[in-house]
Formats: C-alpha cells, structure tokens, sequence
C-alpha cells in the first residue's frame, strides 16, 4: 500500500496515513489545531497552512480554488477538509 | 404628543447634504437573534448616498420593515437613480427588502465582500444576473460623481462578510453591525437619544467579543480616519465625538482581567466537579502533573463554587483548559455544560483543551466534554482519563501524566510523537 506522511506541526504529531488520505479524516482523531465548519469544502473554515511538502497533496479542485480564493488565502493556504495526501511528507499547521 | 427631534413615518432623515437614513426603527422588539435582550427595541438602520451620477443605498432592513424602509427611500430618489446598492453584512436584519430593491432597481450593481459571495444565494433565491455583482476590496472604489465609496475589510465583525463602507469626501464611515447596539430612540443621533451606553457595551459583549483579534485589526484600519459621523447598522448614528465610540472599543477590546501570569508563562485552568471526591483527587493530580512542568501556572477550581460569568473571563485569557465531571446518567453533569455552554462568548480556538473524570457504570462524561472542547475549536492533543469509581495510585498517575503533557504542549516542550494510520481499518474507526 503507498503510504504518506503528514507532522500536525502545532500538536507534534507525526501520522502515517494510505496515499490518497484527506487530512480531514485524520487531524480530528490526533486532536489537532485544524478546525471544521461545512466539512465540504464551502465555509473556508478549515484553511490551514503547509509548512513544506505542499507538492505531496494533490492539486486542489476548482471548488477548493474558488474558496480559497473568496477567503483571501496566500499560495501556502489549502483547506484540510479537501487537500488529499498523495505521497512523501507534508507538514502543516492551522492558518 | 410629537417628541421633539423624533423621526416621522416614511420621513427620511438628513446625515449630510445628499445623504439620508432610509432605516426602520423596532421599538417592541425584546429579544434579538436569540442570544441578546434589549429594553427598547432596536433600528435597523439603512442610508441613501446621493452622487452627481447615482445614488448608493447601503444595507437595508429585515423583511417586515420593508414598508418603512421604501417609503423613506422612494422620498430621496427614484428607483432608476440608484446605480449601487452596498451590503455591509448580509444577515437577514439588514437585507430583508434586497430582493425587492434589486427588483425595483434592475440597473443598480451590487457591492459586497467576497466571503458574502456564497451566502448572497442562501438570501436571494430568484436568479440574480452575476454581471450585476461586484465583489470588493480595499482597492476597489465606486463612483457616485463627487462622492466615493471605499471599502474596509473588516471580516469577522461579526460575521466573515462583514465589510464598512468609507465615504472620504464627508468623512461618514458606515460600519455595518460595528459600533452598533440595539437601542431604539426616534430622535436617532446620539447627542438627542436617551443614554445608551449599557446598550452599546452590552452589544459589543454578546457580538464582538469572540471576535477581539479581528476587532483590534478593524481599529488598526479605522482610527487613523478623519471620521465626521458613524452610522451604524444599529441604534444611535454617532455624529457627536464619534471617536470616543471607536477609543470605547479599543478599551472593550482589551482583556477584561489583567494577565498576572509572567510574560513567558503559560496559564492552565483546572475544572472540576466532584460528587464523591473520586473527579476531585483526579483534579488534583492533573494540577500536581501540570506543576512539574516549569513555565506553567496551574489554577485549580472547583464548579460547585462558583458561577459560569467570571470563569469565562479567566478562560478567555487562559492558554490551556481541563474539565473534570463525573458521569451521570451518561452525560456530564450541569455546571460543566453551563461553563461549556457561556465559551461561545469568548475566543477559544486553538487553547489546548483536556478532560477526565471518575464514573460508577459507563463513563460517557470524558468523551463527550473532549467532543464539546473539539466543537469549540480546542486542540485536544491527548485522550483524557476515566476511572471507575475510586482511582487507584497507578490511575492517579495516569492524571499526572496527563496535567503533565498538557503543560508540556503549552510550553512547546511535548515529545514529539508519531501515529500509524495504515493498519486496516485505522482511519474509520
């Protein structure tokens, strides 16, 4: 199974997830500072910010580019309850 | 008998040449949203910008004023001289009559934040033509001929579309909810009203407050305006001293309690409820873990003596939080849901947040008060503690452990710890 890492940078918390895994259906189980609202990708509640790794998530949808967009977000902003890991490490952090 | 200086049914009322409150006043209203309470009512405040080229209407009112709200505009203008109708804020209070208004206006454009975007089709269900929609930004600016709109973006105050509108040629700053209160008064500016301080610290308690961080910012943008007049979205138009309103929410702003801890040290509050002492000997061994650790001040206190208010003015200033309750009847127990409940008030993202608790049969109390902590945006970095009944020496220590580490986070001194997900069936439990 290709598998992925992702460090919830602001708990210290390191997981080791399947490739394809949405950071949604982790952070919440480890007890990280990524927060939720609509959980689909609407709200721009989630917005969270890659620390490094961010090539390792797969591109974002034109729904998660629209948000990001209305919600002011800077190059490194993705929302965790759509950015899927797709491989390597990804570090990121509320924000 | 006419109170003098008192607003007249479908008059509209002067700001400044060319500018009117086009608004409706609510003096029965008692309670508003749900959550706030008001002695006498409240205006829902609305106002037409006449330029050389058009006129803008900035907000509106909630439906049932509707009415009130057109006779007073169709007195300054006609319906085809409005080129721009601005939203401040979209809730329902203020774009009530816009369905109406885009209709009796077809040719105006409509000037909103972007996050206000996606809620603009939750309020307006008829198509609407999106060449008519202009979202802003500090950069954009609206023309009226002689007279411009400017745009601050102030999101969170207290909604993310929240935005004021600055018209620099008359220094008249219309800011939406901000500055606002619900206090009813027909004489409408604020050196004629009754006395509606309480009014207005009351509004900033229940609306802005979990919204400190994004009210100092908004201030950051404000103050340095020559500002004339605020004209609100609620009660009194501030055109006496308006910027003692704007130091008034700098000093609400700031922490209602002095932070005694030391520059660099971190504060941690232990909560507890006890029925037999079993939760109050945990609560006391988290505190005596949490102590170890240098560079964090531990509090302990007991919900039995105290009520929600003054400990949701130590939380607000807290950095880290800990619940203790039994369990009875599979839930926790009253008080901790009411201090749990009063959080809504004060900001509490990102605090780092934990629970135990000792239970006779099922112990469902931790697990649901970390559910509570999650939903109100904590980080839970570690499973809270549950004991049956009596806590043994070795149970005790597992809330050392845990007062402990919770410290450890708070100082950013937690061993760094790695999780594996990829075993079958990891990630759907």
């Amino acid at each position: 199974m290709p598998k992925a890492q992702v460090t919830f940078e602001d708990i210290g918390v390191t997981v080791t997830v399947p490739a394809g895994t949405r950071l949604i259906e982790v952070s919440e189980k480890i007890g990280a500072g990524l927060t939720y609202g609509c959980r689909e990708g609407e709200c721009g509640t989630c917005m969270m910010k890659i620390v490094s790794g961010a090539e390792h998530l797969a591109q974002p949808s034109v729904l998660e580019d629209k948000v990001l967009k209305e919600n002011y977000a800077g190059v490194k902003n993705r929302l965790a309850c759509q950015a899927q890991v797709i491989g390597g490490h990804v570090v990121v952090r509320p924000g | 008998m006419s109170r003098r200086g008192a607003v007249h049914p479908g008059e509209p009322v002067a700001l400044a040449s060319g500018v009117h409150w086009v608004g409706a006043l609510d003096p029965e209203l008692r309670q508003f949203d749900i959550i706030l309470r008001t002695a006498n009512g409240t205006s829902y405040n609305a106002y037409a910008v006449r330029g050389s080229d058009g006129v803008a209407v900035i907000d509106t009112v909630k439906a049932e004023f509707a009415a009130d709200f057109f006779a007073r505009l169709w007195a300054v203008c006609k319906p085809s001289e409005i080129s721009a109708i601005v939203l401040n804020h979209l809730e329902p209070d203020h774009t009530g009559a816009l369905p109406e208004l885009l209709r009796a206006a077809p040719q105006a454009k409509l000037y909103l934040s972007f996050p206000a975007l996606k809620m603009l089709k939750g309020l307006v269900k008829e198509s609407l033509d999106e060449n008519r929609i202009v979202p802003v930004d500090e950069d954009t600016r609206v023309d009226l001929g002689g007279r411009s709109l400017r745009f601050l973006h102030t999101p969170y105050l207290h909604w993310p579309d929240t935005q004021c509108t600055w018209v620099e040629e008359d220094g008249l700053l219309f800011s939406g909810d901000v500055f606002g209160c619900h206090f009813c008064d027909a004489r409408l500016f604020n050196d004629h009203v009754g006395d509606f301080r309480f009014s207005f610290d009351y509004y900033y308690q229940h609306i802005m407050r979990p919204f400190r961080e994004h009210v100092l910012t908004a201030l950051d943008l404000i103050e340095p305006l020559p500002v004339r007049l605020i004209a609100p979205a609620h009660g009194p138009i501030l055109r006496d001293m308006p910027a003692s309103y704007v130091r008034r929410y700098r000093q609400l702003a700031a922490p209602l309690l002095t932070n005694e801890a030391g520059e660099r040290e971190k504060t941690l509050l232990v909560f507890y409820i006890s029925a037999y002492g079993n939760t109050a000997r945990m609560a006391e061994a988290v505190r005596d873990g949490a102590e170890c650790v240098e560079g964090v001040r531990v509090s302990l206190y007991d919900l039995a003596g105290g009520d929600p208010a003054p400990f949701v003015d130590l939380i607000e200033e807290a950095d880290g939080l800990v619940f203790g309750s039994p369990t009875i009847n599979g839930d926790a127990v009253k008080p901790v849901w009411d201090l749990l409940s009063s959080l809504t008030l004060v900001k509490v993202k990102g605090k780092f947040g934990a629970a135990f608790g000792s239970y006779g049969w099922s112990g469902e109390a931790v697990g649901l008060v970390e559910d509570r902590l999650r939903g109100l945006k904590l980080r839970v970095p570690r499973p809270g503690v549950k004991v049956k009944l009596i806590p043994t020496d070795e149970e005790l220590q597992q809330c050392v452990a845990l007062g402990r580490e919770l410290a450890e986070h708070l100082v950013g001194r937690s061993s760094p710890r790695h999780i594996d997900f990829t075993a079958p069936g990891a990630l759907t439990v």
